[in-house]
């Protein structure tokens, strides 16, 4: 019982251990299935994605990772519906994009596989993380290509953030700008729409006993 | 519900980021469940965070499992929800988020799943010895206080989204409504002009048969 014990915390331990950091969080997706995930971010966002696929292996009854062969499609479209990635990756791929317009960006993965038995009715697992703006940045890099301290690259990383929290304002008022036209055009909608249909009803009202009025005049009842 | 003043989900003051888990928004089909899982070690703090924000009444169904499918949290119908807890048995724990009750609107969901604490930008700091000088700890300081404005102005913008996605709704059912309720308005008018006129046709035509 604890060898078991024990052995499953090993296998659990190297699960976890080669999982690399961020990308623990799984789901399973199937053949033809497609899922979207959507982003809301300012413009001149940098959005990077990674992630890692494992297939159902039956005969070993676990998850393995993916054939080379089985890749996985990812499409990002912005919030006026155009396209502004659509390419396919392998089975571990990273993807990376910079917002051009604030708004809902809306990423979406499907795997390229065409023939129906590859997945021998399994589910894909796929591992997926998504960093957006400051979260993005691999600072590691950043401070061995400005050969930056370790003060200034916590400075930097302040920088970066308060620059972030400034584009994301920025788009707070460019939001609170459409909604308040929204809710104008509702306003106006009902208004409009108030007045047009009282003066419907009232000219209905009229034709109708105009009508009657005459057709019994013609039919000398009146 | 639409009445009475919604209680506003509180801005959470989370360790300074994550160590693992993920910040997603996704769609939610109607008549579906969908399910993320993560493996957790023993000990590991994590909270799942959740708001729900297009799609019919704006809630769905939430619940979480540890590895032996144990229910840690099970709620129905919820708009927003915030869970914590601490990893008891280590293992691949799961959370799903079920929109079965519904039959034709789909939901968009956000959820933000933390685990643990946020790792030094720097593999080397976490190896320090020497205390931080107050520059440092100045740093630390501003980049934990900013870290709590960025998650405020996310909970925001979700509250904005949410209350942007009902507006427009609202905007396309007055609209929908007065063009409907105008063609009904005409049309029952036009029937009743019409049903009447044809009661004294049939009338005189009766009349007409019985004087004959």
């Amino acid at each position: 019982m604890a060898a078991r014990g024990g052995l499953l915390g090993l296998v659990l331990l190297l699960l976890v251990g080669a999982v690399p950091r961020g990308l623990g969080l799984y789901f399973h997706l199937g053949e033809t299935e497609r899922r979207c995930f959507i982003e809301e971010i300012p413009d001149e966002t940098m959005v990077i994605g990674n992630y890692r696929t494992q297939l159902y292996d039956k005969q070993r009854e676990d998850y393995m990772p993916a054939t080379p062969g089985l890749g996985m499609f990812v499409e990002v479209k912005d919030p006026d519906d155009k396209v502004i990635l659509s390419r396919q990756y392998g089975s571990e791929g990273r993807f990376t994009f910079t917002s051009h317009t604030p708004g809902e960006h809306q990423i979406c993965l499907h795997s390229n596989s065409t023939k129906f038995s590859l997945f021998a009715g399994g589910m894909l697992r796929v591992h997926l993380d998504i960093q957006v703006g400051e979260h993005a940045n691999d600072y590691a890099e950043i401070a061995a290509k400005d050969k930056l301290s370790e003060l200034q690259l916590r400075v930097r990383q302040l920088i970066e953030q308060v620059e972030q929290i400034q584009k994301e304002q920025n788009y707070q008022r460019w939001r609170e700008e459409r909604f308040r036209q929204t809710s104008e055009s509702t306003n106006q909608r009902v208004l409009w729409w108030s007045i047009v249909q009282t003066l419907i009803l009232v000219a209905i009202g009229v034709w109708q006993m105009r009508h009657l009025k005459s057709f019994f005049e013609a039919k000398k009842l009146v | 519900m639409d009445g009475a003043p919604r209680p506003a989900a509180l801005p959470r003051r989370r360790p300074a980021g994550r160590a693992g888990g993920a910040e997603l928004t996704f769609e939610l089909p109607e008549s579906a469940r969908q399910c993320f899982h993560e493996p957790l070690q023993r000990g590991l703090k994590f909270t799942l965070d959740f708001q729900v924000i297009t799609g019919g009444h704006y809630d769905v169904d939430c619940y979480v499992e540890d590895p032996n499918g144990k229910t840690l949290y099970k709620e129905a119908k919820k708009q927003y929800d915030s869970f914590s807890h601490r990893a008891e048995v280590a293992g691949v724990y799961t959370f799903c988020f079920s929109n079965e009750f519904s039959t034709f609107s789909h939901k968009t969901v956000y959820f933000d799943f933390q685990v643990g604490d946020e790792p030094p930008i720097l593999p080397d700091m976490s190896h320090r010895v020497t205390a931080l000088t107050q520059m440092e700890s100045a740093c630390v300081t501003i980049h934990e206080a900013l870290n709590t404005v960025i998650d405020s102005q996310t909970h925001y913008r979700l509250r904005e989204a949410q209350d942007r996605s009902r507006a427009e709704e609202l905007n396309h059912h007055v609209s929908y409504w007065s063009v409907g309720e105008t063609v009904l308005l005409l049309v029952v008018s036009v029937t009743q002009v019409m049903l009447l006129k044809s009661f004294f046709t049939e009338t005189r035509a009766t009349t007409g048969a019985v004087s004959t």
